[in-house]
């Protein structure tokens, strides 16, 4: 390709990194042609984000050069990459939320006295006209709170454009997105590598990485371990590259005995949100629940759980119908739920490692009333070992760990309850390939210990590989009940959709 | 429809509609209340408040809080009162620049504390608050400087008036608002204060020096509060260690959060500060009027706050939804 033998317009050499003696990043050479999208892809704690926060001037490199237009440079804090034309976007972009959304395109670019006037008038229209160059429609003058996070990252490119930044970097930018807000934000990307700005994108998912990157480079354990061009790698090539191991020692087989019936609902029924739901789980089943967000599958697992209890139908635990008004109760019986955001209803985000696994057993840690340190921290030396959960302490504050380190400590809380039914919804939302795997591992063994297992996944290969069978819901209604041996992605599909397009 | 919705959601809009079901309510009782002459009382009740009240909304908009300007008030107060008892022959107008500085090093001396030993405000200032009282009380050996010490100029500063019969003071007082808000709005660290009180993890990424700002909110409030205490000294011709500037963080604070101003930092204005200590000041003209025992007024004038900023609450949810509705 020949944007790859020209010039480089950013060249790193021999970038490190540490934190606290720990090496993140080693010797990192890369380089970056003018006028390309450069993937940036490796699992959770690579080095990518890391990398990504060098050039941005967030991190200072422990060792090594940058060089933009092959003059050396000194990119010391956010304001000098940003004169510099290096902008880094944030998956959830930096906002002054009670500011307009005007100032918010303007701050921190004038080097003016502090008491230098603030040109009101000139700020709107200018911001103005660059969200109308974008293509996109936001009053400027409205405050940023309140905005999508897809039109704040919007926000962040006018931002990049308006100093005439030549290298943005796009940290994890679709995560949040719906699929058209994807789109727009590929069409908008698109236009400025023919521009001739240089895009560097990090994602976990390959197929945005295909659809839009020109070539990817790969990090693995701080390691920098492959640079191509995206068309010379196959999908198999890019996560034995990302894990070190070829995929199919990932793909879970699961053989666990099946037992009697666990959980059994019947008729279950919430007016507005979900309807006449009946399905029943078998001790060592795993039941995977499909369908597409917002079809009331989370509404399901939160009323069975006790958290919003539904109006009509039946709950049995082991053949005993049940009346679960909290979850309290729900604990009680042996159901565990896992939630899909953690950050809201899962972590707390600024206790410690230690005291998160153990949240959910203050009778096992205080078997008098009075916590025992040493029970405490026992417990939670084994969970970080079983799951292999990777943290510096057991004292660190949670909200230190990545995604998927935090959501296995989160399992890890759940299993020290020894639950006999476990409500995993999304367990695997947002976290990257080689901890997914595990994660299926966990699942699986979960499951032939003889525990029942609900999965609520929006990822059809996940419930494919690990679910026993698979129910689709679609606008609170159960739509479909799948036997793994019939279960495809079409017929998943195909019940997920709403039935009104069926009909016509 | 849409117009109206956005002025409805305004906060200054729920402080003006109490401020008029207020004075409307009062003049059912007693009907002099809406004439020129209450509106004189109630101004003369606010210029000091209003002064401080500028200050306390930078402190609070950078998301800290100033719980010692009452003391930085009466301590520069003191120190400026015992100035001119000792030192008779100095001119009056020094005064100003004494107790204005005098604040500002006290408010820098809170800035410093919780920018440089990352201290959170309000504890900080509440152990000054504490400090600077006992301070004054040292100074002053816990004397009164008496009316007789006091330049007569500067008492006049209260009862002449250069227009429409309204105080000096007052003038000043609206003087350092329009300053304020000019501060607040058209300059550039003014901006930054908002930045930082809108998201203080972001701020330094967008180039905002937060320990300058910082220590610039603080000064900034000491010397308002600098300013007010000379003020006292104008308004009421003595300084008294205990009775001078004591509780006065409790009425700026209520006329702050009345006006809208957010303890979460990063929302407020001035008119709606200046609109809340008028209505402070109207609650207080109204009470003795009313005939309502000294004993009964506190508690009076706290549930007024409370009943303000529910009432205020529900106009702009109203405001907000109509608001919504338009625009859908």
């Amino acid at each position: 390709m020949k944007k790859a033998d020209a010039v480089p317009f950013v060249s790193a050499r021999g970038i490190s990194k540490s934190f606290a003696g720990i090496e993140v990043l080693r010797d990192v050479d890369l380089d970056l042609a003018k006028g390309e999208i450069h993937a940036l892809l490796g699992e959770n704690g690579a080095g990518k984000s890391t990398f990504a926060k060098i050039l941005a001037g967030i991190h200072l490199p422990t060792r090594g050069t940058l060089s933009l237009d092959g003059r050396t440079i000194e990119v010391s804090s956010p304001v000098a990459a940003q004169k510099l034309g290096i902008t880094l976007i944030h998956q959830e972009p930096i906002s002054f939320p009670d500011l307009s959304v005007a100032e918010n395109l303007v701050l921190g670019r004038s080097e003016d006295g502090w008491f230098s006037r603030v040109p009101w008038a000139e700020m709107t229209i200018e911001a103005q006209r660059s969200m109308d160059l974008l293509g996109v429609h936001i009053d400027v003058a409205r405050p940023m709170r309140g905005l999508s996070i897809a039109d704040q990252q919007m926000v962040e490119i006018a931002r990049a454009l308006a100093s005439d930044s030549r290298l943005i970097i796009m940290d994890e930018p679709t995560a949040p997105l719906t699929p058209r807000e994807v789109e727009t934000l590929f069409g908008i990307a698109r236009r400025l590598r023919d521009e001739g700005r240089t895009i560097v994108f990090i994602s976990h998912r390959l197929e945005e990485v295909r659809a839009l990157c020109d070539r990817v480079t790969i990090f693995r354990d701080g390691d920098k371990v492959a640079t191509d061009t995206i068309g010379n790698l196959s999908d198999v090539d890019i996560i034995r590259l990302m894990i070190g191991r070829p995929l199919k020692e990932y793909i879970h087989k699961h053989s666990a005995e099946i037992g009697e019936v666990a959980l059994e609902v019947q008729g279950l029924t919430l007016p507005g949100v979900f309807h006449d739901i009946s399905f029943s789980v078998r001790r060592g089943e795993i039941v995977g629940l499909g369908g597409l967000v917002g079809a009331g599958r989370t509404d399901v697992a939160r009323a069975i759980f006790g958290v919003v209890p539904a109006t009509g139908g039946v709950v049995k635990v082991d053949g005993k119908a049940v009346h679960i008004d909290e979850p309290e109760e729900a604990i009680a019986l042996g159901i565990a739920l896992v939630p899909e955001d953690r950050a809201a209803a899962g972590i707390f985000r600024t206790l410690p490692v230690e005291q998160n696994i153990t949240a959910a057993v203050p009778d096992r840690i205080a078997p008098t009333g009075v916590i025992r340190r040493a029970i405490e921290r026992s417990l939670a030396q084994d969970s970080v070992a079983k799951l292999r959960i990777r943290l510096a302490s057991l004292n660190q504050p949670i909200g230190e760990l990545s995604g998927g380190n935090q959501q296995k400590a989160i399992l890890a809380r759940w299993l020290l309850v020894d639950p006999s039914i476990l409500i995993l919804d999304e367990p695997t939302r947002g976290i990257d390939i080689g901890v997914k795997a595990e994660f299926y591992d966990m699942i699986g063994e979960l499951a032939s210990q003889g525990k029942a297992i609900l999965l609520i996944s929006s990822e059809m290969p996940e419930l494919l590989a690990l679910c026993d069978r698979v129910l689709v819901m679609a606008e609170g209604r159960l739509t479909a009940e799948i036997a793994r041996s019939e279960a495809s992605q079409e017929r998943i599909m195909s019940a997920a959709v709403p039935r009104v397009e069926a009909a016509a | 429809m849409n117009a109206l919705g956005r002025i409805l959601a305004r906060r200054e809009t729920g402080i003006a509609v109490m401020i008029v079901l207020f004075a409307l309510a009062v003049s059912l009782y007693k009907p002099q209340f809406l004439t020129l002459n209450s509106l004189r009382v109630i101004l003369l009740l606010t210029p000091l408040v209003m002064i401080a009240a500028m200050g306390q909304m930078l402190v609070l908009v950078a998301r800290h809080v100033d719980l010692s300007i009452g003391s930085m008030l009466g301590l520069s107060a003191m120190l400026t009162g015992m100035m001119f008892r000792d030192l008779p022959e100095i001119p009056w107008g020094l005064g100003f620049a004494v107790s204005i500085g005098i604040g500002t090093l006290l408010g820098l001396v809170n800035g410093a504390l919780v920018t440089f030993f990352r201290l959170p405000s309000i504890i900080v200032t509440l152990g000054t608050l504490n400090l600077y009282r006992g301070l004054t009380f040292i100074v002053s050996n816990a004397r009164q400087v008496d009316r007789q010490f006091i330049p007569a100029d500067l008492k006049g500063m209260s009862q002449t008036s250069p227009l429409l019969g309204i105080p000096w003071i007052i003038f000043m007082a609206f003087a350092v608002a329009l300053l304020t808000y000019w501060f607040a709005m058209h300059t550039r660290v003014g901006r930054q204060i908002f930045a930082l009180g809108s998201n203080p993890i972001a701020a330094p990424l967008r180039g905002v020096k937060v320990t300058q700002v910082t220590l610039l909110v603080f000064a900034i409030s000491g010397a308002l509060s600098g300013l007010a205490g000379i003020m006292y000294a104008s308004r009421w011709g003595f300084v008294n260690p205990s009775n001078t500037g004591f509780g006065f963080e409790f009425q700026v604070i209520a006329a702050v959060v009345i006006g809208g101003v957010s303890i979460n930092g990063g929302v407020g204005s001035v008119l709606g500060v200046m609109l809340g200590v008028l209505l402070m000041g109207c609650v207080a003209a109204a009470l003795p009027l009313l005939g309502i025992p000294g004993t009964a007024q506190s508690a009076i004038y706290g549930a007024v706050i409370l009943v303000a900023l529910l009432i205020d609450r529900s106009v702009r949810r109203q405001g907000i939804a109509r608001f919504k509705a338009a625009r859908a």
